[in-house]
């Protein structure tokens, strides 16, 4: 199958990440390319497989109910973008 | 001094031959000299490594020193450490200093290794030549017209150039073993959950690994015994007692099987690869091991399956850099949703941005199951691929890279192409699995070849025993590019 841009620019907001009308058609040919690659997947039967979703079938684990971080707030604000009275500032969301 | 094994600078500097600094400042200057031909480090700070240098000095003066101390180290720059610029090889990141250190760089900092410097890489370690680094890429020492293979090509340069006796790499698929290989130095990415990867930037968390790049099997054990081990703040890091990993480096090769896997021999690779990873399988043959030939019938759906896994945890790890926390903010914005679009926009690099959008397609509503829960399962044909296979041998070799190094430009607009060149790699960081390159032998171009070996899960000792056997017998990881060897200028 084949991308359509509507289908790219739904993604792309998705994702989160402006892409240009001048880009836009150069975005969605390396995408096409990449999901035919990907689609040789379908050739192989896999039903009754189980997913496998990590390297290691192992439990995660469980540690005390303790308090283990120290308050760094103002170090990592130190390098934050807008910040003002430990606050991290966004463009306002709500009128 | 720059041929030196760590074994070696370990008894000069333990015999005072020679300081901690002196040698710092013998690699500084040769990264002073090489580095604007060779883009291999994005950050030095002399001032910074030097303070590291003199406090080993007083450390081996105390009678303190470790295997380590004393010994410069050059981290790849997705490694956070603490007051160094952090920039993933990436514009987002291009002004991080990070708070705090990844394990791996306190690891290496309480062991007493001085930092020598932030090697470049792909952007976020997403590519296979260094290119798509927003710092340039870092060119081949070989033939600066080639590629150095990515993504830790800048720690792999480093190593070739003798920039640095010893560097750190990660691998997602490929990213320690492809550029070691193109550029003729040794590497390993250990079992998944060998090494922590606490302050590691994250591309693919199921498949990330870090692991050593260095000259030769004996160094990447005792670089190893640093890097590897517990660390609670990684939720995958395994709870295993410490080990040495240099304890198998004299064990006999003496009927020991190697499997070559014909999927692996048939078309793809290049005949000068195929004849220099041969004629180490003979080499090996000589020593005692014995060939037997496998079957890894899943492999060729590594790749498809390998880019739809990594690109999928790739979209929602970099969901992170939203411009409001830390990292590139755009100037204008109309709204919050405007300023995440354009941040993300300016911040991230063309094979970043394709990778995101392939991610976020893959685990969109309607598409899950026939790509992502597909995906998963392939992953689990291979893995039992190799669960088979290993069976009837004890190591997998083959080559780790259809070719040797590429030159630049010929591949960064053809993705596609690019990615099928990973076929070797990918499938051991589907399944888990140990694996490393060695260098061994040239092909076309005098470039080198790298000789992967795939281990089972935590046979990194026995692999690392087989690589240094393979290196007393034959001196590829001795070799030198020309202009770089001591004296040349």
């Amino acid at each position: 199958m084949s991308l359509t841009p509507d289908q790219v620019a739904r993604i792309a907001h998705l994702a989160r990440i402006a892409v240009s009308p001048a880009e836009a058609e150069a975005v969605r040919a390396q995408l096409n390319g990449i999901l035919a690659l990907v689609e040789r997947m379908q050739a192989v039967d896999t039903e009754g497989v189980a997913p496998m979703a990590h390297a290691q079938d192992v439990m995660l684990r469980l540690r005390e109910d303790a308090v283990t971080e120290a308050d760094l707030h103002a170090r990592f604000q130190a390098i934050a973008p807008q910040v003002e009275g430990d606050l991290y500032l966004v463009p306002k969301v709500i009128e | 001094m720059i041929e030196a094994s760590l074994s070696r600078l370990r008894s000069d500097l333990d015999a005072r031959r020679i300081s901690s600094v002196e040698l710092a400042t013998l690699f500084l200057d040769r990264i002073e000299r090489a580095n604007p031909a060779l883009n291999a480090f994005i950050t030095v700070d002399r001032d910074r490594t030097l303070a590291q240098a003199r406090a080993a000095d007083a450390r081996i003066a105390r009678g303190a020193a470790g295997p380590l101390t004393g010994i410069p180290v050059a981290h790849k720059d997705i490694f956070c450490a603490e007051g160094w610029r952090t920039t993933c090889g990436s514009r987002m990141l291009a002004n991080f200093i990070s708070p705090y250190d990844a394990h791996v760089v306190s690891r290496f900092g309480d062991a007493g290794a001085v930092l020598l410097g932030k090697c470049n890489m792909d952007e976020f370690a997403m590519g296979s030549s260094n290119e798509t680094s927003y710092f340039g890429p870092a060119r081949n020492p070989w033939d600066p017209a080639c590629v150095p293979g990515g993504s830790s090509g800048g720690s792999a340069v480093a190593v070739a150039a003798r920039l640095a006796p010893a560097a750190t790499a990660t691998d997602t698929g490929g990213s320690i073993r492809q550029p070691a290989a193109m550029c003729g130095v040794s590497g390993i990415k250990p079992t998944y959950g060998v090494v922590s990867r606490y302050g590691m930037v994250a591309y693919a968390s199921s498949l990330d690994q870090g692991g050593p790049m260095a000259r030769s099997a004996a160094d990447l054990a005792a670089l190893l015994n640093v890097m590897a081990g517990f660390d609670p703040r990684d939720s995958t890091s395994l709870e295993r007692p410490a080990e040495d990993y240099g304890r198998d480096l004299d064990r006999p090769l003496a009927g020991v099987r190697l499997g070559l896997p014909k999927e692996y021999f048939g078309a793809g690779m290049a005949e000068d690869v195929r004849a220099a990873v041969l004629a180490a399988v003979n080499e090996l043959e000589k020593l005692g091991a014995k060939r037997v030939e496998v079957e890894l019938p899943a492999s060729p759906l590594s790749v498809p399956a390998y880019y739809v896994i990594a690109p999928a945890e790739a979209s929602s790890n970099l969901a992170r850099f939203d411009g409001v926390r830390y990292g590139h903010r755009a100037a204008e914005y109309a709204d919050l949703v405007d300023m995440y679009c354009r941040t993300r926009a300016e911040g991230f690099g063309a094979e970043v941005k394709r990778r995101i959008l392939v991610g976020t397609y893959v685990l969109s509503h309607g598409y899950y199951d026939a790509y992502y829960l597909k995906a998963q399962k392939i992953r689990r044909l291979i893995a039992q691929d190799f669960v088979r296979a290993f069976g009837a041998c004890d190591f997998i070799v083959g080559p780790t890279s259809p070719t040797v190094a590429f030159r630049s430009g010929e591949k960064v607009d053809d993705p596609v192409r690019m990615y099928l060149d990973d076929i070797y790699t990918v499938a051991p960081n589907l399944a888990g699995l140990p694996a490393m390159s060695i260098p061994c032998g040239f092909g076309a171009g005098g470039l080198p070849v790298g000789l992967q070996v795939v281990g089972s899960y935590f046979s990194e000792s026995r692999m690392l025993g087989l690589a240094h056997r393979f290196q007393q017998a034959t001196d590829w990881h001795e070799r030198i590019p020309p202009a770089h060897a001591e004296g040349a200028r």
